[in-house]
């Protein structure tokens, strides 16, 4: 039987707001344990929450990046449960009147775009984080931290529209990058300021009817996403081919073991009784901010990947990849504004400082070379003073140093050799040297062209003109 | 005559005179509950230490000739389902036994501005579900005007305190009547204000749509010099009413002339008590010679605004109770895994009302349910608040019995929960369409006390109060005193 | 989480059954004894048939009342305000460890 793979993807988005939602506590990362919280976070008696104005603004903003319709009245809801990381155990959030509704956002995928719909997204209050030694299931006892509690989140909820573990990494790219751009989030997976948990179901092809799904926690990377999917949908495709039936049950990403867990207990699924919350009065948007907020967005990723295309002629893929982050993105308009060549910019941004970035595990934002100085030393390489080579060498004392090209070129009298009678000098010297790849050359070895080249190039300890080498020894040859 | 006795206002004057000393009247005050207490039971704890600094200071300030205001020196106390800072806050209930908040609400920093005396904090029914102050988790009030009977609730033990002389003035708190009902039985004025008027932001809540703070004095006068300190805009709630209050003393006058009375035929039931009947007939008489003019109206949705209070309240206690689980605050017992010792905990330290409130609550609010019963009861809640709106238009204030009966004696109807809600049937539709009402002593039954209740359009206090203080001050039901004698 | 199907309303009278009484003392995290739930089914039913006169009334066209004051966009400026000192916020804590709430062993669900 031919199954089709169906996913949906909830992401929670940690806000970048200084305060939480519903209260003045700072939102930093990282602080000692309980020490952002006060009466109100705490779900103290007698507390009661006010909404922070940035977190319904950047909530809009989201909405409207994610092409969403925002809606004019909007209200908070009470989701209640009990778990230790919720203190009032309840979650102020948003049931049937979320802030934006019925958008969609486009992927690449094998060179296609498809667009993906989102149903919904809208704001609600994160929880506190538990400490266990061992895991959850063995620990006899937990730990609780509350400086999460009442961080803002907003939730993005995508339609069924997913086909495959790819595609649904490829919309978690495509989100973050979206995120980032219209600076709501930081989108760290790494710290949980982006978290994402999956559905999935199969179906057989061409039928409409979605089949049974089971939705994934805990994939705390966009690689953990795509191999959990894989499990899912193999152990699924097992299931459904011995004619068993899929339970609709919660399960969790166990990385240490690559699969699935079942998360569900005894006890059925949760009934979350959401009512109004009554501490909180509705939300009316004006048109005027909404209209505001939508001018004053900027460029999302795609328009910045088409402007990359049109502008410099770079291919979609090569745009594709810069306007991923928008910090890189950033970093490449930068160097281009320093007058660097684009595609040679977007050839060394993709290159060198990319691989240099991840190898240290740093952000570009931290990159010890900056665009000015990454320009500067493509300049060096368009006028033909160094080589393309001998730019790696000079770059990677840039990135240790942090001195400019030009001074390290000077130094290390990197200086590239261009004057065809020094070359030409070599070249005999060279060919003088070898007689044997001379002849093997003449005698219809290609190969061993490469050899003198190579010789050539150790005499001139790289520095020569690698272009007017080659012309030249064929010349002499 | 004892200091206790006199009003915060008569004592003002005495402070301004120097014929007494803050000291000296709160150590009165603290007197009294010494010799009373033990058949009263109004207090959960007391603050004597701090009261005493506290009365010091305004002493202070008075030797240096600074002013002070009229609530300054003046000992009252706080339903102890406000929150105070440093001093244990229990909502009358074994799971908050030793909680003390880091936190004071808006309400005491209010009252703390004004330099008053805050000697204790007052019993009630376990968070506020109750109408005798027999739902407390330690243990019943007793009404100073006959021991054997309750002295309503939930703010029983506030008004207890003030009618015992225990304390001056009081704060309570109305989600159903739960301020109205005890100050009619306890022979006092007490006043719930619009919804939003004061601020919640510390008020342990029961029913958040529904809990105003308010007070619950000796006569009118005060009752105006405490909202004038406790009312106003807070920015920490979220539903405090955007506009400053105005000087409610500026109402003391005894003008009602032209004055529009309603009538609501709903409210005067089949089964109202004859003596209670007769005051309120007499009263009506009282307001008529004064000045005013009557018309019978109708409420129709009366009966089911009852109904539909019952939904809403517990619908929201059920989700207010939720935090009270022994993880980060509160009392907690031992459990195998958590969920054990959340049920453990909760079913421990919770009353039975509680439980009961808890439960039904949650029923309504479940899948399959909301519909019917919760969104149900908001559409109900909204024809009541349209029979107040259409009353309003022909009328400036309605007059009701503030209850059908005076006090119950202890005991009576604890084993009827059904029977304890009718008791609520004049009071709990003002909550549920949010506006005020003050009630005030109108007459006896034998020795208990009969209540007047006056409802007031949105943000109508000061009509309340006007005619509340004409009415009060037409006969002497203010000047008198509960008969408590000292127990040894 | 499932109750058993009742009937649709017109003018009939909820029961609340003994397994409803478990399902939702389970949801409230509550314990009822054993002994305890003929009692507290009966008391609940008993309310409930009093509330049971909501049918009576007509409010299809009618708006549900979530909030009486017509208040609306209260906010506040995103600024950042003092915390509780941690001592503060655990003074309550009926068991803590190393700044953190301990609570026992989590079990889901």
């Amino acid at each position: 039987m031919d199954y089709e793979t169906v996913v949906g993807l909830e992401v929670h988005s940690e806000l970048k707001t200084k305060s939480k939602i519903f209260c003045g506590c700072s939102t930093s990362f990282g602080a000692d344990q309980n020490t952002n919280v006060c009466p109100v976070c705490l779900g103290l008696p007698g507390v009661l929450p006010v909404i922070n104005e940035k977190v319904v603004e950047f909530a809009i903003k989201a909405g409207l990046a994610l092409n969403c319709e925002i809606l004019p009245f909007s209200k908070f809801d009470r989701k209640n449960y009990y778990y230790p990381d919720l203190p009032k155990n309840f979650q102020t959030s948003q049931f049937d009147l979320p802030i934006a509704v019925n958008g969609y956002l486009d992927i690449e995928v094998n060179g296609e775009t498809k667009r993906i719909g989102i149903t919904r997204v809208h704001m609600e209050e994160d929880a506190g984080k538990l400490v266990h030694s061992g895991s959850i299931a063995t620990s006899d006892s937990s730990l609780v931290d509350y400086n999460r509690t009442g961080v803002p989140l907003i939730e993005i909820v995508s339609e069924p529209d997913l086909r495959s573990p790819e595609e649904a990494k490829a919309y978690l790219e495509k989100m973050k990058a979206i995120l980032q751009y219209i600076d709501v989030s930081d989108c760290k997976m790494e710290e949980g300021s982006l978290r994402c948990d999956a559905n999935v179901s199969l179906r057989p092809r061409g039928s409409e009817k979605l089949g049974t799904k089971t939705e994934i926690k805990n994939l705390n990377s966009f690689k953990m996403v795509q191999r959990g999917l894989e499990y899912e949908v193999e152990r699924h495709t097992e299931v459904l081919e011995e004619g068993g039936k899929i339970v609709q049950e919660t399960r969790s990403w166990d990385e240490a073991n690559g699969m699935t867990v079942s998360l569900r207990s005894k006890e059925q699924a949760h009934d979350y009784r959401y009512l109004p919350e009554p501490d909180l009065v509705p939300i009316v948007v004006d048109p005027a901010k909404v209209e505001e907020l939508r001018r004053n967005l900027p460029e999302l990723p795609d328009a910045r990947k088409a402007r990359l295309m049109a502008d410099y002629g770079l291919s979609a893929y090569d745009a594709e990849v810069i306007t991923a982050s928008r910090a890189m993105a950033d970093y490449f308009d930068e160097t281009v504004n320093c007058k660097a060549d684009a595609k040679t910019a977007a050839n060394w941004v993709m290159g060198e400082v990319s691989k240099h970035i991840n190898a240290a595990g740093i952000e570009i934002e931290a990159c010890p070379v900056s665009p000015t100085k990454l320009a500067e030393l493509i300049n060096l390489i368009d006028k033909g003073t160094i080589s393309n080579k001998i730019a790696k060498t000079v770059f990677e004392e840039m990135w240790t140093t942090g001195k400019n090209a030009a001074t390290i070129v000077k130094e290390k009298g990197m200086v590239q050799i261009s004057d065809a009678s020094e070359i030409t000098g070599i070249i005999d010297k060279v060919i003088a040297d070898n007689p044997q790849s001379v002849a093997d050359f003449k005698a219809g070895k290609e190969k061993a062209i490469g050899f003198l080249v190579g010789q050539i190039m150790k005499q001139t300890k790289g520095r020569a003109n690698p272009e007017m080498v080659n012309s030249l020894l064929r010349e002499r040859l | 005559m004892e200091l206790f006795r006199y009003t915060a206002h008569q004592l003002h004057s005495k402070l301004k005179n120097k014929e007494v000393s803050a000291v000296e009247l709160t150590q009165a005050v603290l007197d009294r509950t010494d010799a009373v207490e033990s058949s009263v039971k109004a207090y959960i704890t007391q603050t004597r230490d701090t009261a005493l600094a506290q009365a010091k200071a305004v002493d202070n300030k008075i030797n240096n000739g600074e002013d002070i205001t009229v609530l300054s020196g003046i000992p009252g106390v706080l339903k102890d389902n406000i929150c105070t800072k440093g001093v244990k806050t229990t909502c009358a209930s074994q799971i908050l036994a030793k909680f003390v908040p880091p936190y004071d609400a808006t309400v005491v920093e209010k009252l703390a501005s004004q330099d008053t005396v805050i000697i204790g904090k007052a019993n009630m029914d376990e968070f506020a579900m109750g109408g005798s102050t027999e739902n407390s988790g330690f243990h019943p009030t007793h009404n100073p005007w006959d021991v054997n009977v309750v002295p309503g609730g939930s703010s029983g033990g506030s008004a207890a305190a003030v009618a015992a002389g225990e304390a001056v003035w009081a704060l309570g708190s109305d989600t159903g009547g739960s301020i109205r009902q005890p100050a009619a039985y306890c022979g006092l004025v007490g006043l719930k204000p619009t919804y939003g008027r004061v601020s919640r932001y510390g008020l342990v809540a029961f029913a958040s749509s529904l809990d105003q703070i308010g007070p619950i004095t000796r006569d009118v006068t005060d009752c105006a010099h405490v909202m004038n300190v406790i009312s106003g805009y807070d920015a920490k709630d979220s539903t405090s009413i955007n506009s400053a209050a105005p000087d409610y003393t500026k109402s003391l006058t005894r003008d009602i002339k032209g004055l529009k009375i309603g009538l609501p035929r709903e409210y005067f039931v089949a089964g109202m008590d004859a003596d209670v009947e007769k005051a309120i007939y007499k009263a009506i008489d009282q307001l008529v010679a004064l000045g005013a003019e009557y018309q019978e109206v109708s409420m129709p949705h009366t009966e089911y605004g009852l109904s539909a209070y019952y939904i809403i309240a517990p619908a929201e206690a059920s989700s207010n109770l939720a935090r009270y689980d022994g993880v980060s605050f509160g009392h907690r017992t031992e459990g195998t895994d958590i969920v054990d010792m959340y049920k453990k905990t909760r079913s421990e330290a919770f009353g039975a009302e509680v439980k009961r409130r808890i439960m039904l609550g949650t029923y309504a609010l479940s899948s399959g349910y909301y519909d019917a019963y919760y969104l149900k009861a908001l559409k109900v809640r909204s024809l009541v608040k349209q029979d107040f709106d259409k009353a309003f238009d022909k009328v400036d204030v309605l007059i009701t019995p503030t209850t059908p009966t005076p006090a119950f004696k202890i005991g009576e109807k604890s084993n009827d929960p059904l029977a304890m809600y009718l008791q609520d049937i004049c009071t709990i539709p003002v909550n549920l369409a949010g506006v005020p009402a003050i009630s005030i002593p109108c007459g006896f039954s034998g020795k208990l006390p009969i209540g007047l209740q006056i409802i007031g359009k949105p943000l109508g206090e000061e009509t309340l109060i006007r005619t509340a203080y004409a009415f009060e001050q037409s006969n002497d039901y203010h000047n008198r005193l509960a008969p408590l004698g000292e127990v040894k | 989480m499932e109750f058993p199907e009742h009937n649709d309303l017109d003018g009939e009278i909820m029961k609340i059954t003994r397994k409803d009484v478990e399902t939702v003392a389970l949801l409230s995290r509550l314990e009822i004894p054993e002994g305890d739930i003929e009692k507290v089914t009966g008391q609940l039913n008993a309310i409930l048939e009093y509330v049971d006169v909501l049918n009576k009334v007509e409010t299809a066209n009618v708006e549900p009342t979530a909030h009486v004051l017509p208040l609306k966009n209260v906010f506040r400026q995103d600024e950042v305000k003092p915390s509780l000192p941690r001592e503060l916020a655990l003074s309550n804590a009926p068991e803590q460890e190393d700044g953190y709430f301990k609570v026992p062993k989590i079990v889901e669900g």
